[in-house]
């Protein structure tokens, strides 16, 4: 187990951690959640009063944890869980989100937009069940959209009589499957949500396992390096021009520092202009910066007069991203109407809107087996596949996998507004030359 | 050595801030609703951290119930004054009279009528976005808000159709006529916007620290004595020493029995605290879907 470690002094110590919950129906997500909250305290009086209002109608008698979490009308009525939901709670060391996805209904939409902001996945797994396919998609979804941490949770081991070949079989059956996908730190905990074992007490039950309960590992997982601090990249929101006399001549762009760092004196190229100058300054309300760093909102101030607005990227000239009009992309469709080859749609990218054209749908995948499907010729909802687009105008990005603040878009169809799809970009596939034979 | 560390209250504003300039880049007439009350003030607070050295981007609105807390006028004058932001008011008062707003029989909180005279206002300044102090802690139909909500023409929310929100990129495209709540505190918790308070030395209304007050208990908690308050028969007065943990319409803002005198006895009294702060709002009580159901017809 992991030594405890010293309580922050005060509150400038304490970290956020976002993260997603995943399972399938009858994993014990709710309760998972529930537990999560209730032992530390962060389920008031008055929702467990309400609760129980809710539990006398519904005349089950148990409280039902879920009832925390499925604040809507239908999602009572019904007893299903319809959006994401957002749950708050803190010990002294963190504060956590926890973007909660429902495991059935539009399923892999939610857990994308849950994923996209999470540091960690929890994925749960009954200890009867293993791996099934659901766990599988989840798995996917959390290497598809490069969530750093995935747990596992084996969940009802109270059902299993605490049974290490249990846990164990889960935990290989999962190792053997993540070889295919993209997760780079993966733990294993055995639990019973439902009785508490090592959620918030590591549990005397099963002493074969050495690790930490889950809110313990929550709490101590290291997450600064999650953050990319190698590659600059400034998306500028909007630019800062104050009408004052005294700040005559203040033009100030403002963002939020997407990747890396930025000092004063710096050297910067506007992307996609390519246009050079260096940091003057950076401003903050709180005083002047000497060096600012990812995910900080600040005003940065060029020593030229260069043409900057909205939607441009200030980079480093040594250490630039992609600028193209073609790029492909992993898209996950969002909406009833399918995504259609040869149409136009609007896309938004950090501070960046504009209009694309998709060009091709390489492959779909079957997010099930992983397998390829090449013969797809749309996207329906809630289906991800491999797409080509062309945008009106040449788009400064990054591969997701570097960054997800530069390497991500979300697609709107322009007759309706709605966003329909999200997409990570992919790293460009490189121009093998081909070789002649001698 | 620079350490490259963000604490949580860092992050937080950071997410705010850039929340508040994608609003005042991608719409028109954005408006930022302003109460006076503890959220709001930190709104303002990220607002001139957003905004600075510039003005604010949108004017500040209130929709006055009529029904406050004298105190709380007086400090959201004088604050909007501080800032030189331009304050817009509309009343409840006026809606009524004009019959924009309709009160139902036996209604004494007016925070249902706000709702009304807000999208009234919406349509006279034609104002396409309303920033708002809501967090998703604070009431479980919020937790599933997005930051950027979608209002239709009749401002009313459609909880089973929401656009999908992904990473930190928000869709605020809308059609003339329809228009966006943003909330840049959705994340917040009621803890982290008193520790902002705290770190940042937010002047706030002093009716959030202990003064005595006549209060009546009613269905658990004490409601202030007030003209808008008929007594019944059986209540008994009493003078206390309390706050008010959060702030509406005096009429059915409870009161919780407190010495907490500085900000730093409110964070440990929340701390310590047992039951959230819209336990202590008798419009929420009523029904278990009561601010779904206020939220549909396009409350904050």
């Amino acid at each position: 187990m992991t030594p405890t470690q010293p309580l922050p002094l005060d509150d400038k110590e304490i970290e956020l951690l976002r993260f997603t919950t995943a399972g399938s129906v009858d994993d014990g997500k709710s309760t998972l959640i529930g537990r999560l909250l209730f032992d530390s305290k962060s389920i008031f009086e008055d929702q467990m009063e309400a609760l129980q209002r809710s539990s006398d109608l519904t005349g089950k008698g148990d409280i039902n944890l879920a009832n925390l979490t499925d604040g809507l009308r239908a999602e009572r009525e019904q007893g299903i869980t319809i959006d994401v939901a957002y749950r708050y709670f803190a010990t002294p060391r963190r504060e956590f989100i926890i973007a909660d996805t429902p495991g059935h209904i539009q399923y892999t939409r939610n857990m994308v937009t849950g994923a996209s902001t999470a540091n960690l996945a929890v994925i749960l797994v009954d200890a009867r069940q293993g791996v099934i396919e659901q766990t599988r998609r989840h798995a996917y979804i959390a290497s598809l959209l490069r969530i750093p941490h995935v747990v596992v949770c084996v969940n009802k081991m109270d059902l299993v009589d605490y049974d290490e070949a249990a846990f164990q079989r889960v935990y290989n059956d999962f190792n053997m499957f993540s070889t295919h996908l993209q997760v780079r730190d993966l733990t294993c905990i055995p639990i019973s949500a439902l009785k508490g074992d090592n959620v918030v007490e590591k549990s005397d039950k099963m002493p074969w396992y050495q690790g930490p309960a889950l809110l313990h590992y929550l709490e101590t997982l290291h997450i600064a390096n999650d953050r990319n601090l190698h590659d600059p990249r400034f998306p500028v929101q909007w630019v800062n021009r104050p009408q004052d006399d005294a700040f005559h001549d203040f033009r100030g762009l403002s963002g939020q520092i997407a990747g890396g760092r930025f000092k004063v004196g710096d050297e910067v190229a506007v992307l996609p202009s390519g246009k050079r100058s260096r940091i003057k300054s950076i401003y903050t309300y709180d005083g002047e910066l000497k060096e600012a760093f990812t995910p900080m909102s600040v005003t940065i101030l060029l020593e030229d007069d260069i043409d900057v607005s909205r939607g441009d990227m200030l980079v480093r000239p040594d250490n630039v991203p992609y600028v193209d009009q073609q790029l492909d992309v992993m898209m996950c469709w969002m909406h009833e109407e399918p995504m259609r080859v040869g149409r136009k749609y609007a896309f938004k990218s950090a501070a960046r809107s504009g209009r694309c054209m998709i060009k091709d749908l390489r492959f779909q995948v079957d997010i099930d087996t992983f397998q390829r499907k090449p013969d797809a010729t749309t996207l329906e909802l809630n289906e991800i596949g491999r797409v080509t687009l062309m945008t009106t105008a040449p788009l400064a990005y990054d591969a997701y996998s570097r960054n997800r603040s530069t390497g991500s878009m979300i697609i709107i169809d322009e007759a309706t507004n709605l966003t329909v799809g999200a997409a990570m970009v992919c790293e460009p596939i490189k121009e093998v030359p081909v070789l002649e034979e001698a | 050595m620079i350490s490259y560390y963000l604490s949580n209250l860092d992050t937080l504003e950071s997410e705010s801030i850039h929340i508040m300039r994608e609003v005042a880049a991608e719409f028109e007439r954005p408006v930022l609703l302003f109460s006076g009350g503890k959220d709001s003030i930190c709104m303002l607070r990220l607002a001139e951290k957003a905004f600075r050295p510039s003005g604010f981007p949108f004017p500040l609105m209130h929709i006055d119930t009529g029904h406050n807390f004298p105190e709380l006028i007086d400090f959201r004058d004088r604050r909007a004054a501080e800032l030189k932001a331009k304050l817009i008011v509309r009343t409840v008062e006026d809606a009524l009279a004009k019959g924009i707003a309709v009160q139902t029989p036996g209604e004494t909180s007016r925070n249902r009528l706000q709702t009304p005279t807000l999208l009234a206002a919406m349509e006279e300044f034609k104002f396409d976005c309303a920033i708002g102090g809501a967090r998703r802690d604070e009431e479980k139909s919020r937790a599933k808000e997005r930051i950027l909500s979608f209002r239709d023409a009749f401002g009313q929310w459609d909880p089973k159709n929401q656009r999908p929100e992904l990473w930190s990129i928000y869709n605020a495209r809308i059609n003339p006529g329809e228009h966006m709540r943003a909330f840049p505190l959705s994340n917040w918790t009621e803890m982290d916007v008193w520790r902002y308070i705290d770190r940042e030395n937010l002047e706030i209304p002093s009716i959030y620290f202990r003064h005595p007050r006549e209060v009546v208990r009613r269905d658990g908690q004490w409601l202030p004595v007030s003209d808008l308050l008929p007594l019944r028969p059986n209540d008994e007065v009493r003078n206390l020493n309390v706050r008010v943990r959060t702030i509406g319409d005096i009429s059915c803002t409870g009161c919780i029995e407190s010495e907490a005198t500085t900000v730093t006895d409110i964070i440990t009294e929340i701390a310590a605290a047992r039951v959230t702060e819209r336990g202590s709002r008798a419009d929420d009580r009523r029904s278990e879907a009561a601010m779904e159901d206020r939220k549909r017809e396009g409350y904050f």
